[in-house]
């Protein structure tokens, strides 16, 4: 019986420690991302992203006249932990709402969990088109992979007029295969030729294999929808082997890092993203100053979109005037909000409708270049 | 094919050989010494390439940029993963030496889970990559039909001078006759009066300092650091010096050169299954030779 | 009433939980954890008979999880999604039928590859061994993220979420009883003999490679009810969940349980995946109560140290080779 009295043992532990959770004066948010593990860095700017907005909003008075209280919860990455802390966030915290998570592969083990037990969920980066289609307590506040390699494609074989296209993405990351088959479905549809479409491995950092195959097409740009800390070696290694022309991306390059490690290699690319640090909006200017003055680092994409998700999911409670899921999920439907990502409003399927801006690098600074409507 | 059996791609595959050989050096000396799969090989690695990055920091700040004295920077990145690597050996495998075998395969897994995570968790270093300085200017000579850049010829150098220090220090210097007698028969070499902790805390040193300087390559030639970056290198070495024969130094050489060149050739025939083509590569040749390219057939004893 | 006490002890075990999960104590979320303790105990039990027992060296152990994963996944969604397994009447089968018959189809299929694999194991040993089977995880991993019919690198996803905790602990615990029974009988010992020393035992008569074989597939078999169990808990099965790090975390419970100690692997699982949340909720009460800024990423760190510290102070794992006494069969008398 040994085991069993081990496990007694730790439950009552557990239990005895679970005790402890917060007081009735505030209102229990919960939050997801990864903290630990290879997606770390991403997880982290959310999570500051996250305090950010809860502090801001705080300093205000907090929502519904209560103070709000993130309880964050660490997914690593992995889709068995994320269905675990959404189980803890909903059933052990009692959390009203979720916000989270930053990959689609773990929001969509968490989302049948918020909306089995009704509570609304929004998830400030998960593409995956699949993720909102769990059910209607499901947002996001992103944009969906077909969106981001559509505009991809129709800026490099309209406005770089590139009639030949190299594609490289991360084989093993649905994010970046997303991007790379729509932009290669729309450019070639535009009449653009993929002359040469690579994949790799995750976590990869020796690109050259594919590179020189690429660059051996010799094609008018590189389409490369993947991480900022990949593309920025990409870019490098592509230079190197006497690639030229642009490079273009998606959001995952919004990174004050992608320059840092890239150096001159990232001038002449492009990306897509949700909003520029040009933009002469307040909203715009504020986070961007503040997000400096408080984590010493200019916000990636991924806190933009993570201090956004939680402002919709704020705003969407104060709206709703309750905290049961049902009416902050009709409060949700029904947003139409500023944010640093733009006017946002959900369509049939929760997701937002938002403009693309088309961002260049020039000089080592994000340039804004145009607004694509969707 | 021509973009696929060229001479670009030769130099790409033994760039890649390059530095997964430094890594497998310290797998297969540690594993010949001490029969240990160090799992935290890898995270020497990641630490030699985070003490390269801060001495260039440091002589940046002080001597300014391109200051000759940058090479010292190789000399911390070996120190540091030399030292790191003896005091994992003192602290979580030597207690361990008698006792069963895998009890220290899970030490070395817990080491390389510690380190991971306790340079994401800290906060001076943290989880998000870092853009690793450029120490040289990047010159890329053309010819060939290839385009071969200066950092290409420093890894191939630093990692041939190594390797030729490393081979000279074990086939003609007292301390490498030690750890050849060591890796042979402990007790004998116990009898012979070898102090047998010491010339294991020497080859993990050594292994150590070797992951140190493919670290410092590695930043230099794929200028990213992060607190994860030794998982897959360290992987992809440990397989290398399988391939070589596990236990055999020029076999782990030869083994990360093969699996450099392999891997190269694999991504450029068809990069979505690049890796797996490389595994199979690997299963086909441990089915021919089931000891290793290098290693030897060690009889059973009866 | 063979084995009596292991009966009455689960028998208690799965009573007290269902009571607790029931009248509210437990809630979804230690049930999950509970649940997910259970699946480890089938990984970690089942790598224990090829690495403990036989003596082999298995690094790829996820790999046959993920093709029962993938397998029962695949069937279980294509016959309650698409309109014609309900016109052939398949899906009428009910439910739970149809569920256990998926998890078995997926730990046959991956009991094939490990039959498969099982051959190198006759030529090759110790660590060339570990590198073929840690090949053939990624290989698997390579091939599922190619294939577009099943997900990719998106993952093979809306998978009905049919796994419960009735039915993990009945698959937990045949499990336990089966190969714990392997063990004991001809065959077990016959495993055994080659773990200490495969030429005496081919000397003796023993067929070691009938039952290298055997030890691989068998194991196989349970790993890839353990991927089936898991993919239908949390709805969906991703190449990502496979990988080498999650093999070397089974491996962690087989050592640090106790080599050949079915027992060992049994309170490791549950052990370590307790200790991950124990550790969260720790952090996050010394963060938010007590005031210590220290973060949720430190969880990690401090797992990895105590893992560290109980392999210094119970090299031989926690219960090193022995067994509950519950769990030992009684010796028949002649």
């Amino acid at each position: 019986m040994k085991v069993y009295a081990k496990i007694a043992a730790i439950g009552a532990m557990v239990l005895g420690l679970a005790a402890c959770s917060s007081g009735p004066k505030e209102i229990l948010i919960g939050g997801v991302g990864p903290v630990t593990g290879a997606a770390a860095t991403f997880g982290v700017s959310t999570k500051n992203a996250y305090e950010m907005a809860i502090a801001e909003w705080n300093a205000k008075g907090g929502v519904l006249g209560k103070q709000i209280k993130l309880d964050f919860a660490d997914d690593k990455g992995d889709p068995t932990e994320g269905a675990t802390v959404y189980t803890k966030l909903i059933q052990q915290d009692k959390v009203v709402a979720i916000v989270g998570t930053v990959m689609s592969k773990v929001s969509l083990a968490g989302a049948p969990i918020c909306q089995a037990a009704g509570i609304p969920m929004i998830s400030p980066t998960s593409t995956n088109p699949k993720v909102t289609q769990v059910g209607d307590y499901i947002f996001r506040a992103c944009f969906i992979d077909p969106f981001q390699g559509t505009v991809g494609a129709q800026f490099s074989y309209n406005t770089l007029n590139a009639k030949k296209a190299g594609v490289l993405f991360d084989n093993g990351n649905d994010y970046d295969k997303g991007l790379a088959e729509y932009f290669q479905a729309e450019y070639t549809k535009l009449g653009g030729t993929v002359v040469d479409y690579e994949g790799y491995s995750t976590g990869a950092t020796d690109f050259k294999a594919q590179l020189t195959k690429i660059v051996a097409q010799k094609p008018d740009v590189l389409y490369s929808p993947n991480y900022y800390q990949d593309d920025a070696l990409i870019a490098k290694q592509a230079r190197e082997l006497g690639f030229k022309g642009p490079i273009v991306g998606g959001d995952g390059w919004d990174s004050p890092d992608l320059v840092k490690i890239g150096g001159s290699a990232v001038e002449n690319c492009y990306f897509t993203n949700h909003y520029s640090k040009d933009d002469t909006r307040p909203i715009v200017q504020d986070f961007v100053k503040k997000y400096q003055a408080k984590y010493g680092e200019v916000p990636d994409a991924l806190a933009a979109l993570g201090y956004d998700a939680m402002n919709i999911m704020l705003d969407a409670i104060k709206r709703a005037g309750k905290t049961d899921g049902a009416s902050i999920r009709d409060a949700l439907k029904a947003t139409d909000l500023a944010v640093v990502s733009g006017q946002v409003k959900f369509d049939a399927n929760r997701d937002p409708i938002k403009s693309a801006v088309v961002i260049a690098i020039q000089n080592g600074q994000q340039v804004y270049k145009t607004t694509v409507n969707p | 094919m021509g973009s696929i059996f060229n001479i670009q791609q030769v130099i790409n595959g033994l760039q890649l050989g390059s530095i997964y050989a430094l890594i497998a050096l310290g797998y297969t000396m540690v594993y010949g010494i001490v029969r240990l799969i160090n799992f935290a090989h890898g995270d020497f690695y990641m630490l030699g390439a985070y003490a390269a990055y801060a001495a260039f920091y440091v002589f940046n700040s002080f001597l300014g940029k391109g200051s000759p004295l940058a090479f010292l920077a190789l000399v911390v990145a070996m120190l540091a993963g030399g030292a790191i690597a003896s005091l994992t050996n003192l602290l979580a495998y030597k207690p361990l030496r008698y006792k069963p075998k895998l009890s220290s395969l899970v030490t070395a897994i817990g080491v390389s889970m510690f380190l991971e995570y306790f340079f994401s968790a800290f906060p001076f270093i943290g989880p998000s990559p870092r853009g690793f300085p450029e120490i040289l200017p990047k010159v890329i000579f053309r010819g060939f039909g290839a385009e071969i850049s200066n950092y290409v010829i420093i890894d191939l150098v630093v990692a041939a001078i190594l390797m030729s220090g490393l081979t000279f220090l074990i086939q003609k210097t007292s301390l490498g006759r030690a750890m050849r007698a060591v890796s042979q028969d402990k007790d004998a070499a116990k009898l012979m009066g070898i102090d047998v902790e010491r010339i294991i805390t020497w080859t993990f040193a050594i292994g150590g300092a070797f992951a140190g300087a493919a670290g410092l390559l590695a930043g230099l030639t794929y200028p990213r650091i992060d607190p994860y970056m030794g998982i897959i290198p360290g992987l992809k070495a440990f397989i290398a010096a399988v391939l070589g024969g596990i236990g055999n130094v020029p076999g782990a050489m030869l083994g990360a050169y093969i699996l450099g060149l392999a891997e190269t050739f694999a991504n450029a025939y068809n990069s979505m299954v690049g890796d797996g083509i490389a595994f199979a590569l690997l299963i086909i040749v441990l089915l021919v030779r089931p000891t290793g390219i290098l290693g030897e057939k060690i009889a059973d004893k009866i | 009433m063979k084995y009596p006490k292991f009966l009455v002890a689960a028998a208690v075990f799965y009573a007290a939980i269902m009571l607790l999960s029931l009248v509210g104590v437990l809630n979804g979320y230690f049930m999950i954890i509970i649940n997910r303790s259970l699946i480890f105990v089938i990984l970690a039990v089942s790598l224990n008979l090829i690495n403990g027992i036989t003596g082999q060296f298995s690094l790829g152990h996820m790999g046959f999880a993920a093709i029962g994963a993938y397998v029962s996944g695949t069937i279980t969604t294509l016959i309650f999604k698409l309109p014609l397994p309900h016109a052939l009447g398949l899906a009428e089968m009910g439910a739970e039928t149809v569920f256990i018959l998926a998890i078995v189809a997926g730990g046959a299929a991956a009991a094939f590859i490990g039959f498969l694999i099982g051959f190198p194991s006759l030529r090759l040993k110790g660590d060339y061994l570990a590198i073929v089977t840690l090949g053939f995880g990624e290989i698997i991993r390579t091939i599922v993220n190619n294939i577009d019919y099943i997900g990719g690198p998106r993952g093979l996803l809306g998978i009905p979420m049919f796994s419960n905790f009735t039915v993990i602990f009945a698959f937990a615990f045949l499990t336990v009883v089966i190969i714990r029974n392997t063990i004991e009988s001809s065959h077990g010992r016959a495993m055994l003999a080659i773990r200490e020393n495969e030429l005496a035992a081919d000397l003796s008569g023993v067929d070691t490679t009938r039952y290298k074989v055997t030890g691989f597939a068998m194991g196989a078999f349970f790993a890839g009810i353990a991927g089936g169990l898991l993919a239908h808990l949390i709805s969906l099965a991703h190449p990502t969940q496979f990988g080498f790090l999650q093999s070397a975390m089974i491996l962690i419970l087989v050592y640090a349980g106790g080599m050949g100690s079915l027992t060992g692997s049994v309170i490791a699982a549950f052990l370590l995946t307790f200790l991950t949340e124990v550790l969260r909720l720790v952090i996050d009460w010394l963060n938010g109560t007590v005031g210590i800024p220290i973060g949720t990423e430190w969880t990690m760190v401090v797992y990895a140290l105590i893992l560290i510290l109980v392999m210094l102070f119970k090299p031989e794992g926690l219960m090193g080779g022995r067994e509950a006494k519950i769990l030992i069969l009684p010796r028949k008398t002649k």
